[in-house]
């Protein structure tokens, strides 16, 4: 299992949930991670340069010869008004949150196909459906990965791999630490349950969309909170 | 830079994997005369997108050099690179030549 962005808040948890299920966990972020796990393998790369990620995907490659699942939890956000978003913020945005996607998705299915077998689970946000405004560029970028997971759904699935998105509602990690409290509340009041989403939520989801009873779940896109 | 020679044996490397993943279908024959893709070809168009992907894989682990097969100049070629093995061996030599 591979997961992105595991440095800390979703993929930290995420990698040692699944390292505990018995998972061989490969995980990278730009900085190192400050744990230890038995059976986990970290990468500091920059997720959207092309050559730093494969040359990731060619070492996982020498030392399993295989890759079943992807997480694709990586990603950042700003909030800002438009008018006041630099471009590099939003260049870093699309770098990151499509860019990045797009290729460890690509490289992650090329070792998938070699088995016949693959799950990818993208992260999408409920920025998205419920149009949030000061996140435009955020929220267009996962709009981007939406439509990504689900045209791949149907590429992928003739190589026996299946590409579905998680969008959470907001968890409190360091991505939305910068967002006003009001702005929070009111966002997570058009929730049909109004509360904040917990990482347990999110490690419920991707368990069902990975597990090999879910062969037949593709290009869905799961928003929490009834959202 | 790796000859044609060798870079030939690698796609019959590529297709010795190319076929077991694909087990009940059609196995591609190791000759540089096979037809891949088009007229007469043994690939239809996701059989050739796997084939592309075990291919680069196999010029990585053997040569330690990535390259990319279909890129832009190879979908625009007046002769298609994939038509055979032979062709296509020919331009992954081209290809590596750049590089140098």
């Amino acid at each position: 299992m591979l997961i992105t962005g595991t440095s800390r808040g979703i993929g930290a948890f995420l990698s040692g949930y699944y390292a505990e299920k018995g998972y061989q966990v490969f995980g990278c972020s730009r900085g190192p991670v400050d744990f230890e796990l038995e059976n986990y393998r970290h990468f500091c790369l920059d997720i959207s340069d092309e050559k730093q990620v494969l040359a990731m995907f060619t070492d996982i490659r020498k030392a399993c010869g295989r890759l079943d699942v992807l997480i694709n939890n990586a990603g950042i956000a700003s909030m800002n008004h438009v008018l006041l978003t630099p471009y590099a913020t939003a260049r870093g945005i699309v770098d990151t949150n499509i860019i990045g996607t797009f290729l460890f998705c690509r490289e992650a299915a090329k070792l998938m196909q070699r088995h016949n077998f693959g799950r990818i689970v993208n992260f999408a946000t409920v920025a998205t459906p419920l149009k949030l405004e000061g996140e435009a560029m955020y929220a267009a970028s996962k709009a981007a990965v939406v439509s990504l997971t689900q045209v791949l759904a149907r590429e992928l699935a003739p190589l026996g791999i299946t590409v579905n998105a998680v969008g959470p509602t907001p968890v409190k990690t360091d991505l939305i630490r910068s967002v006003p409290r009001e702005k929070m509340e009111a966002l997570i009041s058009r929730q049909a349950i109004p509360r904040f989403g917990n990482m347990e939520d999110i490690a419920n989801v991707i368990d069902f969309f990975i597990s090999p009873e879910s062969d037949f779940i593709t290009g869905q896109v799961l928003y929490l909170g009834g959202v | 830079m790796a000859d044609r020679e060798k870079i030939l044996n690698i796609l019959f490397s590529a297709i010795d994997d190319f076929n077991e993943i694909r087990p009940g279908e059609a196995p591609i024959s190791k000759s540089k005369d096979t037809i891949l893709f088009g007229s007469g070809g043994v690939l239809d168009s996701m059989g050739l997108v796997t084939f592309i992907v075990t291919s680069e894989q196999k010029i990585a682990e053997e040569t330690g050099i990535s390259i990319t097969l279909a890129d832009e100049r190879a979908m625009s070629l007046r002769n298609s690179p994939f038509r055979t093995v032979g062709t296509l061996a020919d331009y992954i030599h081209m290809l590596m030549a750049e590089q140098e």
